[in-house]
């Protein structure tokens, strides 16, 4: 015998339009989850593209079973698609969760804590069957036994009225199955007040060689609508501000599709063969596989036996003339500690992709986390300087890549990219670059002797204190370098104090010296006040987010985002002494806090966080409120 | 002479401007002779050699040479001389490593070096020693021999650099000695000729820290009783009169000595070529007091490079689709 709630959203006639609410707003954050085989990437998929082919900007995440194969109904077993549809910006998953559909008991249980209270909990009532309850470690019925009393619940008989819809079509019962997610897109789109035509038109292109496929699905998404249109307790409907967005062609990037592309344009615009090399760890794991996949004929990717090999084999790459370029996460970042030295006083140029996951060791991976900037900056025997970035986006990747390129072969150096496991996951909307926006980097190498009688000078630096890059196969260049201090100019093997001291200096100088040609450090505020927050990779959106609060309600407070970690933008002191107080939240236990406090003796609070998750916007608000009371 | 056969190089073009600094007596020294004698007669200009090498003694070999050369860090040599190898598939690429190099911290980055079968040629200078960290056993140091970390003598069972080079699938694998210099100039050619992945083993004396270590297979007065020479397509004889040889006795060798029944037929004849490795492996298990050792090829076949793997892997498949259609992804739309 159906229940109350199953016969309210099957058989209730049509309401009255006019009691219909819509809920106009900035932003909407909207969840699905399920069981990891219920193809909730498709309907989050499609219900992003819904939003952002209209020019909204959107964040998406998918939160993975924590297990490869989790048996299905199982709280380990859950997937979910999380998007922040915005105006013009959503770098930030967002801080509340305004819709939750949960399409069974374990699903519910897992994401209900993230709904905002009076949120809208749609939820599969079919799903909660006595032994689906079980699995998910439910004892009573969270439908019935008043569990849901802080929320809009509706439990929409999915499986039943999807059957329905397609009862006609010829499919398989599989093909029947996969049709559901129509259904709840259909009642998705309808509550977000979304035409349904573009997602008819996909069904179609998606499935032109399956007309069942076509029939079926178009109708169950449109019952799925019909639902929305039919269910008396679905009495609000969702609408985000319309917004501008300037010309061009757009799409969804992954944060780990941006690196990869990076990787890619940077190779295009070095014009020299690129080898990329990885050991597979997740989520660095993740960018050999799309470097695999997008095959480019002057880029070799090669799966290495270790980290240490991976950035050898980069290495001895450079050292022959190409690109080099390796991606790790933390841990593999802690062995190619002894390899980048190397590169830093070969002075060769190589970039290095450092995914950062909670540590230490294996720590949780999979988990964001940011502690790995001194290991970054600092973890090297001796003094061994390099450029360290950070891109403050998962689209801003492809951006930093190019950077760290560009920079690795204009100063002869290593560089890190220091992203992080949020980033690499998360995707945001971006607008594609042309080929014409990626201009050649004018690197040149196979330098003529350069000191008379035809000898050659492998350590003579130029202006910015780089060396020419002698390339294996060039007559006259023929010079031997490696491991152990050079001689000043002639890179012969020396242990000379004076000269030691020489070369140290000079490589310090070279690095320091790269913040010359960089962009000053830029706020988001007024230029002097009470309060500044500083924060550096993805911490950015909420940073921006919170401010952009605190600034709403008259608060003195700008925000600053660092990009360039090493060497640090030429102002930065100055911006600092600009403000009475600077906070810098960190997801780790205040590395940039401390670097700020030790290299410009400005007294900066740190908000830290080590849980794995990036931060809500409100803990920053909070922080700031607390800072400026 | 004519013009066609005149070497592009002198041993003495190829020799760097520093010092070489060798303790004295060193084997060292006879290597890096014959190497620069080997190389300036395989017609390859000189900028278009690496010697690339990790720590140790050995690795300070490519300072001495006037070649492009790059000092890694320790055991490394084999992965970074690959990636020299990936930018610049036609350059000539060595490396010169030892037993503490690579078999301590290098023995993953080696075995990876030879299955991958990458064009490199690998000299492994095996004094069974660490020579450069004052006198430590190494990987393979004989059980009893004293060093500064066996002072009561080794315990530990060594390892056998070939056995590995041979269990990695390596497609050439070869023996010599450091003061044997036609036999090592002979190897260095042959090694020098072979397209993939190349080990040597020198045994190479440490006069400070192991002297006297091979002395059983350079002492004129024993020497024929103690090595085997390998050919390819001969029997496995070796002794004074060359009547004694190795034969099977099930999947043991055994040594024997011709007469009294035994014949020519019953000896091993040594195949090179042989398409699994089953042969040579057994010769690299050899090992004195009760087996002669065997210098010469253990192995030497052919197949296809990293460098024709990683291009025929690139041309199946699908074609790679160009970069704009890889920014624009599959999913785009215009904002106008």
């Amino acid at each position: 015998m159906p229940s109350k709630q199953q016969r309210l959203a099957k058989d209730s006639a049509p309401k009255a339009a006019s009691r219909v609410v819509v809920d106009e707003r900035d932003d909407l954050v909207v969840r699905f989850a399920g069981d990891a085989g219920d193809g909730v990437n498709l309907i989050g998929e499609r219900f992003t593209a819904s939003y952002t082919a209209q020019g909204n900007a959107a964040f998406t995440c998918f939160d993975a079973p924590a297990e490869i194969r989790a048996p299905a109904g199982t709280l380990a077993g859950v997937g979910a698609f999380h998007v922040h549809i915005g105006g013009t910006q959503a770098l930030t998953q967002g801080d509340s969760l305004q819709i939750l559909f949960a399409l069974n008991p374990a699903a519910l249980r897992a994401h209900l804590a993230d709904l905002e209270p009076g949120g809208l909990l749609i939820v599969n009532s079919d799903a909660f069957l006595p032994e689906e309850l079980e699995k998910a470690g439910y004892t009573t019925n969270p439908l019935t036994d008043g569990a849901l009393v802080k929320f809009r619940a509706v439990g929409v008989p999915m499986n039943q009225l999807n059957r329905e819809a397609i009862a006609r079509v010829k499919v398989s019962p599989r093909e029947a199955e996969r049709c559901r997610n129509f259904f709840i897109l259909g009642l998705a789109l309808w509550l977000c007040d979304r035409p349904p035509e573009p997602t008819v038109k996909w069904i179609r292109e998606t499935y032109a060689r399956n007309p069942g496929m076509i029939e079926a699905g178009t109708r169950t998404l449109k019952a799925g609508w019909q639902c929305g249109e039919a269910c008396a307790e679905l009495s609000t409907r969702f609408r985000i501000r319309k917004v501008h967005v300037p010309a061009g062609r757009y799409r969804q990037v992954l944060g780990i599709d941006a690196l990869a592309l990076g990787v890619l344009a940077a190779a295009h615009q070095a014009g020299l063969p690129t080898v990329f090399t990885a050991f597979p760890a997740p989520p660095a794991s993740d960018l050999l596989h799309r470097m695999c996949e997008w095959k480019q004929p002057n880029v070799k990717v090669i799966q290495a036996e270790d980290d240490l090999a991976a950035l050898n084999l980069a290495l001895g790459a450079s050292f022959g003339g190409a690109v080099g370029v390796t991606a790790t996460t933390g841990p593999g970042l802690a062995l190619q500690t002894e390899t980048l030295g190397l590169a830093v006083i070969s002075e060769l140029p190589c970039v290095v992709i450092a995914i950062q996951r909670a540590g230490p060791a294996d720590g949780m991976p999979g988990k964001a986390e940011q502690a790995d900037l001194w290991q970054a900056l600092h973890g090297r025997n001796g003094e061994s300087p390099l450029i360290v970035l950070a891109p403050r986006s998962s689209a801003d990747g492809f951006a930093t890549v190019r950077e760290a390129s560009r920079l690795a072969l204009r100063y002869m150096t290593p560089v890190i990219v220091l992203t992080d496991t949020t980033l690499a996951r998360n995707a945001e909307t971006w607008r594609v670059p042309l080929l014409p926006d990626l201009p050649p980097f004018g690197v040149a190498h196979g330098v003529p002797p350069n000191r008379g009688a035809g000898s050659f000078l492998p350590y003579q630096r130029n202006e910015r204190l780089a060396r020419p890059w002698a390339v294996p196969g060039t007559p006259g260049l023929e010079h031997r370098t490696g491991g152990l201090e050079k001689e000043e100019l002639t890179g012969n093997v020396s242990y000379d104090p004076q000269n030691h001291q020489r070369m140290v200096e000079q490589r310090a100088r070279k690095i320091a010296g790269v913040a010359d040609e960089l962009p000053l450090l830029e706020v988001n505020g007024p230029p002097k006040g009470n309060l500044l927050v500083v924060g550096w990779g993805s911490t950015s959106g909420a940073i921006c987010a919170a401010v952009k609060r605190g600034q709403e309600q008259g608060l003195s407070v700008a925000s600053a985002h660092l990009r360039y970690l090493n060497p640090l933008p030429r102002n930065v002191g100055e911006v600092l002494r600009n403000y009475r107080r600077i906070l810098v939240p960190e997801l780790n236990t205040g590395q940039l806090c401390s670097l700020l406090r030790a290299t410009f003796l400005v007294d900066a609070v740190s908000l830290s966080k080590v849980q794995g998750q990036p931060f809500l916007v409100r803990e920053i608000d909070r922080k700031i409120q607390e800072l400026l009371q | 002479m004519s013009v066609g056969t005149l070497p592009l190089l002198t041993p003495g073009d190829l020799s760097s401007d520093r010092e070489v600094r060798w303790c004295p007596g060193c084997g060292d020294f006879s290597i890096l002779a014959q190497l620069k004698r080997v190389l300036a007669t395989l017609g390859v200009p000189r900028e278009n050699f690496v010697f690339v090498s990790g720590a140790g003694c050995a690795s300070r070999l490519p300072y001495y040479l006037s070649t492009y050369g790059f000092q890694g860090s320790c055991g490394r040599a084999p992965a970074l001389a690959t990636g020299v190898k990936l930018a610049s598939p036609n350059l000539d690429v060595w490396v010169v490593t030892g037993d503490g190099d690579a078999l301590s911290v290098g023995s993953n980055h080696l075995i990876h070096a030879l299955r991958r079968n990458v064009d490199l040629k690998i000299l492994l200078f095996n004094n069974e020693v660490h020579g450069r960290s004052r006198g430590q056993a190494s990987p393979t140091t004989r059980v009893g021999t004293c060093t500064k970390t066996s002072p009561e003598g080794a315990f530990e069972t060594p390892l056998r650099p070939l056995s590995i080079a041979l269990a990695a699938e390596a497609s050439f694998v070869a023996r010599t000695i450091d003061v044997d210099v036609n036999h090592l100039g002979d190897v260095l050619e042959r090694a020098a000729a072979h397209r993939g992945a190349a080990l040597v083993e020198v045994y190479q004396n440490c006069k400070i820290y192991n002297d006297g270590a091979f002395d059983y297979a350079t002492d004129a007065s024993i020497k024929a009783e103690t090595v085997i020479h390998l050919e390819h397509g001969r029997p496995l004889l070796f002794g004074k009169d060359r009547n004694q040889g190795l034969r099977l006795n099930g999947f043991e060798p055994e040594v024997v000595t011709l007469g009294h029944g035994i014949t020519i037929d019953d000896i091993l004849i040594h195949d090179e070529k042989a398409t699994e490795p089953t042969l040579a492996f057994l010769l690299s298990r050899l090992i004195g007091p009760h087996f002669p050792e065997c210098l010469g090829v253990f192995r030497s076949v052919q197949r296809p490079t990293f460098q024709q793997l990683l291009d025929d892997s690139f041309r199946q498949g699908d074609p790679p689709s160009s970069l704009a259609s890889l920014l624009a992804g599959d999913d785009s739309w215009v904002v106008a």
